[in-house]
């Protein structure tokens, strides 16, 4: 067997388990740590197929900044284990239904394309970069819709910044210019006055 | 199946080749460090073990191997463990793209500016996990710190590259080195000044020193994220943050100051002599230059306040990023640099 299926089935079976991982694992934080892990070797498996770009992409995006704030954020919350594994009876047959739902729709996604066997694409010739590609078709082919979801993202963040901002008039806050603006004056004061001396 | 198990062989090989010199590396930049700081505060620094104490990383090495590994009550064992490897992996992996010079590189694909940046914002996992396994409030709040931080510079980090990415047309390190290719004044440090000295006082947030190390703050949270570990699980996370260093010194020098190309470059006399051509050397001794610039300051800067860190990064330097990103636009629809 060739070292690069070796690597592909490594890669798979560890994403498979570790995804199974993030919804067993009874602590939160070892959840959002599989959920790295599968992550990371999706991209394994796209460098694989020669998709670095978005292998990196992925690795740099949901790896390096998501994952870091979801860390973050769970690290924080006390979520207590029993509680939420309390409803588990009660929320399995809406939970069934779900998985089942979601299971057909991607049956019928990939019923349509078939389910045979598409060939590696060929190697490609020297010097042939599928990052400026990807660039080339980003920025001409798909102009319109690039630009139209970064200006979605955009309005999303602003949003979601505008809904969640508030002024809070009781923290203690210091503004660096007032700060750095200072004079002398304002702080010292020079007083003339006579020595306190033992035998005044 | 026999010629791949070779070239995995010596993918190896040449993977140990760069492992080492930089494990060494380390060694001596801690010793440097601690010579460099001595100096500037008028004494000699370590000169005990070996000649000018030479010996003395290797014997902190000894030292730190033979003490006792710690584990406290109630910490999370396996990730306790695992987190100064988490930490120390992609402090190395990231040297597989770097290029020494314009043959010397391991891996030489397309995207591998990209792949540094996504090696090294891997690095904060160990730091937020020792700190969150350690089941302590200092390594909690140091580990806290320390991903706040890397996140929010991690931005302006990415943004200071795409300027040089502009101006290139490449992410491709040995391209980009190639693109500077002329004098010293066609180096990007010129067009891309701002986002240089960004680039830099970044990386040296990214890599917590000071005067960005709050997230050791030993004057308030004891030594942060590994304050609970000891012997082994400690050098080995002193081995990141030493390998992090280097390696932001040595990106500054390629991406910056012409990686491995000659300052003197273009002048006659120099033509073909050691000074005139381009090499190895020239890139070891920016990147020392760089390396020094990160003693320079620890010995320098009081600590800055960690809001004020937060506002430095956010409310300065993304901005001036973002400014300057069109600026270097400018240029390179101009034709003025890079082409």
């Amino acid at each position: 067997m060739p070292i690069i299926e070796i690597v592909f089935y490594l890669f798979s079976t560890v994403l498979v388990l570790s995804a199974l991982s993030v919804i067993t694992v009874g602590n939160p934080i070892h959840a959002v740590l599989f959920l790295i892990l599968s992550f990371f070797s999706a991209a394994c498996i796209w460098i694989l197929l020669q998709a670095e770009f978005l292998a990196i992409t992925l690795v740099l995006v949901y790896v390096g900044a998501v994952m870091v704030l979801f860390l973050f954020v769970v690290m924080m919350l006390d979520v207590n284990v029993t509680s939420v594994k309390e409803g588990f009876a009660r929320y399995l047959p809406a939970g069934v239904l779900v998985a089942l739902a979601m299971a057909v729709q991607l049956f019928l996604v990939i019923w349509t394309r078939g389910m045979e066997t598409v060939p590696l694409p060929a190697a490609e010739e020297e010097g042939y970069s599928h990052t400026s590609m990807i660039g080339e078709l980003l920025y001409t082919e798909y102009l319109y819709a690039f630009e139209i979801a970064a200006v979605l993202l955009l309005v999303a963040i602003i949003a979601a910044i505008s809904l969640t901002h508030r002024r809070r008039p009781e923290t203690k806050y210091q503004d660096p210019s007032r700060q750095v603006r200072v004079k002398r004056d304002e702080r010292l004061r020079v007083i003339k006055m006579k020595s306190e001396g033992e035998d005044a | 199946m026999m010629d791949q198990l070779l070239t995995l062989l010596w993918t190896m090989a040449k993977i140990l080749m760069i492992i080492l010199p930089v494990t060494i590396g380390v060694a001596y930049y801690t010793y440097f460090e601690r010579k460099v700081l001595g100096y500037m505060h008028a004494r000699r620094g370590p000169n005990r073990i070996g000649p000018l104490g030479l010996l003395q990383p290797f014997a902190d090495v000894f030292k730190m191997l033979f003490k006792e590994l710690i584990v406290p009550t109630n910490a999370s064992k396996f990730l306790f463990l695992l987190a100064p490897l988490l930490s120390l992996g992609p402090a190395l992996a990231a040297w597989a793209v770097v290029p020494f010079d314009d043959w010397l590189v391991l891996a030489d694909i397309d995207a591998g500016l990209l792949m540094i940046l996504a090696l090294t914002s891997m690095g904060v996992y160990g730091i937020l996990l020792g700190g969150w396994a350690s089941n302590s409030k200092y390594a909690l709040l140091g580990g806290l710190r320390a991903a706040a931080q890397t996140v929010s510079y991690e931005i302006a980090m990415g943004f200071a590259l795409v300027g040089v990415i502009v101006l290139a047309g490449t992410l491709n390190l040995t391209a980009i080195v190639e693109a500077q290719s002329g004098n010293i004044f066609t180096w990007y440090w010129l067009p891309l000044l701002p986002l240089f000295v960004i680039y830099f006082v970044s990386g040296v947030a990214e890599t917590n020193r000071a005067p960005f190390d709050v997230a050791e703050g030993e004057s308030e949270i004891v030594a942060g994220f590994h304050v609970e570990y000891s012997g082994a699980g400690f050098a080995v996370f002193f081995l990141a943050e030493y390998a992090n260093m280097i390696l932001i010194s040595a990106l500054a020098s390629l991406l910056f100051m012409g990686g491995w190309l000659s300052p003197f470059a273009g002048i006659p006399v120099l033509g073909d002599t050691i000074l005139g051509e381009g090499g190895v050397h020239w890139f070891l001794l920016k990147t020392v230059v760089f390396c020094f610039l990160f003693l320079w300051f620890r010995a320098t800067f009081p600590r800055y306040r960690y809001d004020q860190i937060m506002r430095l990064g956010w409310k300065v330097f993304i901005p001036i990023t973002i400014v300057w990103i069109m600026v270097a636009g400018v240029f390179r629809v101009m034709g003025w640099f890079g082409g």
